[in-house]
């Protein structure tokens, strides 16, 4: 009997893809596919369903249907237009079934829906799976991504390294921050590190306990930390909330930073002569030969 | 507007989630740059503790309008073991937790209104309010 339903949907596959292509139309003005071109819309629902009977006809699943999900997951087609086109063919292809047959019971009944069902099963799952397994690689991607942003050490000069943060502070980054701080200070044999907020959105007590911890550690190694790029509004929640920041020195720009940074370390920005002046020399040297 | 949203506080990121809404109402609202950061702040404060202490709750927002007051009311809700001292978690520098201690009272001097409710075993509700000036 299973031979039998099969060669029966497959004799008949241009009726049951007339219906499925009505049904899917129809499901068109829900709104994820509303951006889509109407040609493209009907050529990807015609490609879906020839998929679907090529696996149904090959007892199994067959590679077009991963390039299929592939080229689809490329394009950024919702997996829900996937998910819904399988139904609808279990639908459509269930009452296709019993409305050929003369007489239905039960037992017929639970025979085509099974039937049914371990064709659309497996090619859900592989949809899913496929799907789902873009997702995570995408995420595993920006967690690194992430991960390589999130504590950098700048050594801009001999003895000073910055430390700009961006972004959220949570503990696992906290951790790295720490990290990252206390080796690059060793490696770079620096005397001032320069911690730059500006990029942080909230300094709550935790953010400012693992600076604090922070600058303590880089302390201990022997060396000063400046914390810089304290907003106004920073400095006011800072100051409500009760903060002991005077452990170390802080500024409000990176600018002021760097230049206490290089008090520190016996340096300072000297100017050089005006470049005018020395073309206009040259000129005079030049006229008196 | 009279509408209240909420945030479930269950991952550490979650908190930044409650952040992030909670400042947008107060955008919304009018508040200045300055008052968006105590607010911010105080939210990720009270998140935090949800996080730490209870492990789940949520965090709830509601823009407040009377008729010559504009506000946003901020209560976090928990199921968790509750406050055993509520005037020692008040005090400066108290923690369990190895922090600064500066969380509740810093909520307190960060917002305009502050109430809390603990219950041993049962959970803590900590209602917070900042009105527009």
């Amino acid at each position: 009997m299973d031979a039998k339903l099969k060669s029966l949907v497959l004799e008949n596959s241009n009726d049951i893809v007339k219906m499925w292509l009505e049904e899917v139309q129809s499901n068109k003005n829900k709104e994820y596919t509303s951006t889509i071109s109407d040609e493209l819309f009907e050529s990807t629902n015609r490609e879906f369903v020839n998929v679907i009977f090529s696996s149904i006809e090959n007892q199994g699943l067959s590679s077009e249907l991963d390039d299929f999900s592939e080229r689809l997951i490329n394009l950024g087609w919702p997996l829900s237009y996937l998910t819904d086109g399988m139904q609808v063919f279990r639908r459509v292809t269930i009452d296709f079934i019993l409305s050929q047959s003369d007489k239905v019971d039960s037992e017929y009944l639970s025979r085509v829906m099974q039937k049914v069902d371990a064709w659309v099963g497996p090619i859900i799952n592989r949809l899913v799976n496929e799907y789902s397994g873009s997702w995570e690689h995408i995420v595993s991607l920006q967690r690194v991504a992430l991960q390589e942003l999130s504590a950098p050490l700048i050594p801009v000069m001999e003895n000073i390294t910055v430390m700009p943060l961006i972004g959220t502070i949570d503990t696992e980054r906290a951790k790295l921050i720490m990290e990252n701080l206390l080796d690059g200070v060793i490696k770079h044999h620096a005397d001032v590190v320069l911690i730059d907020i500006t990029g942080v959105p909230v300094v709550d007590t935790m953010v400012a306990h693992h600076i604090i911890q922070a600058a303590e550690a880089v302390r201990l190694i022997g060396s000063t930390c400046i914390l810089v790029g304290i907003r106004p509004e920073i400095a006011q929640t800072i100051v409500n909330l009760g903060i002991d920041l005077t452990k170390f020195p802080t500024k409000s720009s990176l600018r002021k930073g760097f230049q206490s940074a290089l008090e520190l370390t016996n340096r300072k920005i000297v100017t050089t002569e005006e470049k005018d002046e020395s073309i206009e020399k040259l000129i005079d040297s030049l006229d008196g030969e | 507007m009279d509408f209240q949203s909420c945030v479930n506080i269950k991952k550490e990121w979650d908190i930044v989630g409650a952040r992030q809404l909670g400042r947008d109402i107060a955008k919304k609202i009018g508040f200045g740059t300055v008052d968006q950061a105590r607010i911010a702040t105080a939210i990720s404060e009270l998140a935090r503790n949800i996080y730490l202490y209870a492990g789940s709750g949520k965090v709830c927002f509601e823009a407040i309008d009377d008729m010559n007051h504009k506000g946003l009311s901020i209560i976090a809700v928990d199921e968790g073991p509750g406050i055993e001292e509520l005037s020692q978690v008040m005090e400066d520098g108290f923690s369990t937790s190895g922090g600064l201690g500066a969380g509740l009272p810093g909520v307190k001097r960060l917002m305009d209104e502050f109430d809390i409710v603990s219950e041993q075993g049962r959970g803590t509700e900590i209602k917070v309010v900042k009105w527009l000036r």
